[in-house]
């Protein structure tokens, strides 16, 4: 018996592959970007036989690790202020691009059709409006059939990039907002439920009838559910759509002064959705030769295959521009892979 | 030879000795650092911690009532539900049912208490959040739904733990209290029940213990808000849920710390109920 055992396990550890002598890198951080990276990493094993490991386990803990320097690079969907990445011997850069759209469970509500101002959304999301049927939602939307039924907040009940973004947007679109709630991974709520994660903010939605809550666009195609339609910081109207999402991301005015930091919710433009996103990447700043081999992972990836993995999980590409001040960047701080 | 035995003799005394110092040392080291991590949150809030409701992680406003409050009522409900039933299908199996039926319904007891927490939070947001939700016309997460999903899950424990319990009774107890014409209830009443009462309120503890700690599924039909539930249909937060929920992201040393002074207040109530029940149950074994 004993001895069968051990041969199983000689057996099993002859199976595992042999780990090859490339390169092989440890991220930790945001979990919003963490299926692209994924992909990404996969993708580029196969290419290069490179091994990224991401970690996702949330933007304060990739913060936190790379601080340490525990990883090799840390990701986080909140940028940090060039002071911060000063004391804290970093550098940072965005990598891709989300959205965050405003879902909602109503029967006979199709997506793409409920019109809700910036204004009403965060006067839902205090309490302030509690009726689906409450004449500041009708007015914007008198061919719909709006229930007299209470509406369910959902919000993410742990902390988030997610929600720090979303309420950035409530915080510039209502001074109510501003004022009682304010901006934050997470906040004291006025009403609602809490979900766990994007997937729980999208089964708590889909399983309460007339509730209303957030999550990132590529949980709401992947689940078919039902967003609003929102305003424009010009206050035009404007559906959560990839180009929408693209012309919010083309109005940025990221510098490599300021190493990128950019809050891209309510941007200029007249087709600019109003809550989107970047998500960046942390560098150790002592550690070029490392740092070289993290941008060769990202070089490699704002390629064509890359921004075909973006596109089909649900996130924007980089524009080229920014890809190309990116480069100009790894340059200036000499970690340029090429 | 006999020197090699003592020897032996020596170490094993010693490595029994050692193992059961090892869990006093451990239980001693997690309070020494929950304390010393909470200390900057005992530091600024103190006992008001205890009393103060507001949650604003953003305002570095924490205050811890809402969640203790939610552990509490969610385990008092989850105990209300669990025990007289776990009793009752403890005395079903070990003296009312048939013999072929007892092996079945005791092994699908025990089955239960196999599921994991996160399947019995998800059939509970999938399958009783609705029901709830049509019965009481609220969005059906809450703190009843919360005990209820608990008292599912605490039942098989007390049921067979219970039922192995009153099965120790010695045949010849119960056959003397019948041939003193006693009824089948007068057995289980003042035969069984009290001999197996050290097994009954050792599962009831172990129980509570469970229901106390209980994340996965608490976090999923719970709500997961800071508040204080108006009604038991409300949405509420537990310690262990807020901990899961929040510790990922909890980005500055108040928050951090925060979160620790709520560890180490779950660490200390747990601690002390089962400190009171053991200590209950002891003083009355001693009688008995």
């Amino acid at each position: 018996m004993f001895k069968k055992i051990i041969a199983t396990v000689l057996l099993a550890s002859a199976l595992i592959p042999q780990m090859s002598a490339k390169d092989k890198l440890v991220g930790a951080g945001a979990s919003f970007p963490a299926p692209l990276y994924y992909d990404w990493a996969y993708t580029y094993k196969k290419k290069t036989g490179n091994k990224v490991n991401y970690q996702s386990i949330g933007s304060s803990g990739g913060i936190k690790q790379i601080s340490k320097r525990m990883v090799n690079f840390g990701a986080s969907d909140k940028p940090l202020k060039s002071l911060e990445l000063t004391n804290k011997k970093l550098l940072q850069f965005p990598a891709v691009i989300g959205s965050i759209v405003v879902v909602f469970n109503v029967n006979g509500i199709p997506d793409a059709t409920l019109k809700l101002k910036n204004s009403v959304v965060a006067d839902i999301f205090l309490g302030n409006i509690t009726k689906w049927n409450d004449s500041r939602i009708a007015v914007d939307n008198p061919n719909l059939n709006l229930p007299n039924k209470k509406i369910t907040v959902i919000h993410r009940s742990d902390g988030s990039g997610t929600t720090y973004n979303f309420s950035y947007y409530l915080s510039g679109s209502s001074s109510d907002w501003k004022s009682k709630i304010g901006t934050g991974k997470s906040l004291d709520w006025a009403v609602g439920l809490g979900g766990k994660g994007n997937e729980g903010v999208t089964n708590l939605v889909k399983q309460i009838p007339f509730s209303i809550g957030y999550v990132e666009q590529a949980y709401k195609s992947r689940n078919r559910m039902s967003a609003a339609v929102l305003q424009t910081a010009s206050g035009k109207w404007v559906k959560a759509e990839d180009k929408n999402f693209k012309s919010a991301a083309a109005y940025a005015s990221w510098t490599i002064e300021d190493n990128f930091y950019q809050m891209l919710a309510l941007q200029k433009g007249d087709t600019s959705y109003p809550i989107v996103a970047a998500t960046f990447i942390l560098l150790p700043i002592e550690n070029a030769g490392i740092n070289q081999k993290v941008t060769k992972f990202y070089d490699y990836s704002f390629g064509k295959r890359g921004d075909r993995s973006a596109k089909k999980l649900g996130y924007i590409a980089l524009p080229d521009a920014t890809k190309d001040m990116i480069r100009e960047y790894w340059n200036k701080h000499g970690i340029n892979p090429r | 030879m006999k020197l090699s035995y003592s020897l032996k003799e020596m170490f094993f005394e010693h490595l029994t000795r050692f193992s059961a110092l090892l869990v006093l040392l451990l239980l001693v080291a997690i309070f020494v650092i929950l304390f010393a991590k909470a200390y900057p949150a005992i530091d600024a809030f103190g006992l008001s911690f205890l009393t103060e409701n507001r949650w604003a992680p953003n305002l570095e406003i924490f205050g811890g009532f809402s969640a203790i409050y939610g552990s509490f009522f969610s385990t008092l409900i989850a105990m209300l539900l669990a025990v007289p039933v776990a009793i009752g299908i403890a005395i079903f199996l070990s003296e009312v049912a048939p013999e072929r039926i007892k092996t079945p319904m005791g092994v699908s007891v025990e089955l239960l208490a196999a599921i994991p927490s996160v399947v019995y939070g998800m059939w509970g947001l999938f399958y009783f959040v609705p029901l709830v939700r049509d019965f009481t016309g609220g969005n059906g997460l809450g703190l009843f739904t919360a005990g209820f999903i608990l008292s599912l899950m605490i039942l098989p424990f007390i049921a067979a733990i219970t039922r192995d319990s009153l099965n120790t009774t010695p045949k010849i107890l119960k056959e003397s209290a019948y041939a003193l014409g006693a009824t089948k209830w007068d057995v289980i009443k003042n035969v069984m029940i009290p001999y197996a009462k050290a097994g009954i309120i050792g599962s009831v503890i172990l129980a509570l213990g469970r229901a106390f700690g209980e994340t996965m599924a608490v976090t999923f039909v719970m709500g997961n808000v800071h508040n204080i539930p108006d009604s038991i249909f409300s949405a509420a937060t537990s310690i262990p849920a807020t901990l899961a929920n929040e510790f990922n992201e909890a980005d500055t040393e108040l928050y951090y710390s925060s979160l620790f002074y709520l560890a180490l207040i779950l660490f200390v109530i747990s601690f002390t109920i089962i400190t009171l029940a053991k200590f209950f149950f002891l003083k009355r074994r001693k009688k008995v």
